[in-house]
């Protein structure tokens, strides 16, 4: 986008000319928009402190970007809404109790590290706000795993902690889960309306496929990569979280906790960060649902679906090339 | 039997995935970093690595169990394995350019740099360490390699999508390239936990 923003007092350009009213800073705000209502929920349940959270999150991530434009002499882009969006989607990544410092180091990370350094919006080869997430995950592995118990009164200021359902589910096994939560249907309806402890924005599920279905609606994620990062961990669920017996396990547990959604949808189809090829993303979803998986059924981490991305964007550009498509009638190289 | 198996299986994957040379223990970076920066010599590279890395782990194996176990000469096992992975490493570029001409012009550059890379050296050493058996040497030094060939090829992959990107000037080729380095190590921490041996 940059270079083409540069100089614009002239543009001569080949075909095709399109027209169209979409631009990145109009899909930045859209996306932004869907993570509205996740986000809402997760203030409703985490209180004040949540609200905070966001909001350093958010602040820095657009100040860091603004200040590093300056300071090399570039355009200077935060209007376009990404830096917002990365520290909206760290944001909702992290626990609401954490101290005020650690969002602001980690939208530092993402957004100068992961992304302006590698040549700004475009070129970056990870997605910012995982790499910032697990950069704090790594640095302070215990206050990222403080988890408050959602109240859902937003003036109650002293928060009481608890386990995480992929927490007690790792740790316990499913029997503790059923003894937290009741009986099962309770279960399912506690973890879709999000009332239950975690980051912010990963919680409530419905308001996550609300957002999820604007953006299939408009055309700005396919449905490629979703479809197969849910299916791969469910089936890999149904098959293998069982307890001792295969074809045991219970997928929708796995599929509506932990940022399984918030993963799938916000932050797998990262334009950038994917291959951009159809049969790669999904065989890029495939990977994340599978890595999801594995690690959170035999690593040493409750969840996963972090990691999971993480590692598969490191294999993107790799799928990209393998799924090239041959340009007509031209002939191999020839051999050295 | 199925458990020998298995336990080989997660000697392969364990070195070439959750305990990635290059990734968790960042050993053989000199190679890593000299031969990314294109996809045809990261594949010739891996290629090569991986089958020195076999044959050099099983002949050490041999040295080590038959010749200094016996003699009570351990503690000189730094010394004699790089003795004998250098011989090999000459060896075979001798024998190789004789032999098989085409193969030696394709790989043959590489087999100069392999000899004073570090994980050929760690991987015997770890299977002293280790006390592990014959095949699970071999099994250790396949994974390696597989490990090694991933890194690489990954980092090619990675390395010519940022050789396009504007990179501040400080920080254009090398410096980036430690950078990605560090983040590919950051997400493969995900992997850590996974299988204790």
């Amino acid at each position: 986008m940059e270079t083409a923003s540069k100089e614009h007092q002239l543009i001569v350009s080949v075909s095709p000319h399109v027209k169209s009213e979409e631009t990145t800073s109009r899909i930045m705000w859209s996306v932004t928009a869907s993570l509205l209502p996740a986000a809402v929920m997760g203030a409703y349940f985490f209180g004040p402190r949540a609200v905070i959270t966001l909001a350093l999150c958010i602040i820095t991530a657009a100040l860091s970007e603004y200040a590093y434009q300056r300071a090399l002499n570039r355009k200077v882009s935060v209007s376009d809404g990404s830096a917002i969006l990365t520290g909206l989607l760290l944001g909702m990544n992290l626990p609401a109790s954490v101290p005020f410092y650690i969002p602001i180091i980690g939208s530092f990370v993402a957004v100068v590290i992961t992304k302006q350094l590698f040549g700004g919006l475009g070129y970056n080869v990870f997605n910012p706000a995982l790499i910032g997430r697990a950069f704090l995950l790594i640095s302070f592995p215990k206050l990222m795993t403080i988890w408050t118990k959602p109240e859902a009164a937003f003036l109650k200021m002293d928060a009481v902690t608890t386990a995480t359902p992929l927490g007690i589910l790792k740790e316990e096994g499913v029997a503790k889960l059923m003894e937290v939560f009741g009986d099962k249907i309770n279960l399912y309806t506690q973890l879709f309306v999000g009332h239950r402890a975690g980051s912010i924005g990963e919680t409530s599920a419905i308001a996550l496929l609300v957002g999820a279905a604007f953006l299939l609606y408009r055309g700005y994620i396919s449905w490629h990569i979703p479809v197969s990062f849910l299916g791969t961990s469910a089936v890999i669920a149904w098959i293998f979280g069982g307890k001792g017996a295969l074809f045991a396990g219970d997928p929708i547990v796995h599929l509506i906790s932990g940022g399984m959604l918030l993963g799938a949808f916000f932050m797998a189809t990262d334009y950038v960060t994917c291959p951009s090829v159809k049969k790669g993303q999904l065989l890029f979803g495939a990977g994340c649902g599978f890595l999801t998986m594995l690690i959170r059924l035999k690593g040493g981490y409750p969840e996963g679906v972090m990691f999971a991305i993480l590692i598969m964007n490191c294999f993107a550009p790799l799928i990209d090339r393998g799924f090239r498509t041959k340009v007509f009638g031209a002939r191999k190289e020839a051999r050295k | 039997m199925e458990n020998e198996f298995l336990k080989l299986f997660q000697l392969v994957v364990s070195a070439s995935l959750i305990n990635n040379f290059v990734f968790t223990q960042f050993l053989g970076l000199c190679i890593f970093f000299g031969v990314s920066k294109k996809m045809e010599t990261a594949v010739g590279m891996s290629v090569t690595f991986t089958a020195v890395m076999m044959i050099s782990a099983a002949l050490c194996w041999f040295i080590f169990a038959y010749v200094m176990i016996p003699l009570d000469i351990t503690f000189l096992k730094i010394i004699v394995f790089i003795g004998i992975i250098a011989g090999l490493v000459q060896a075979s570029d001798t024998i190789m350019r004789k032999v098989a001409p085409g193969i030696y012009y394709k790989l043959g550059i590489y087999l100069a740099l392999i000899s004073t890379n570090c994980i050929i050296l760690a991987v015997p050493l770890l299977n002293a360490g280790s006390h592990y058996s014959f095949i699970e040497s071999i099994a250790f030094g396949l994974g390696s390699g597989i490990g090694f060939g991933l890194a690489l090829i990954i980092m090619a992959s990675i390395r010519e999508k940022v050789e396009m990107a504007d990179v501040p000037a400080p920080f254009k080729g090398l410096p980036m390239a430690f950078v990605v380095t560090g983040l590919i190590a950051l997400a493969f921490t995900g992997f850590s936990g996974l299988i204790t041996l």
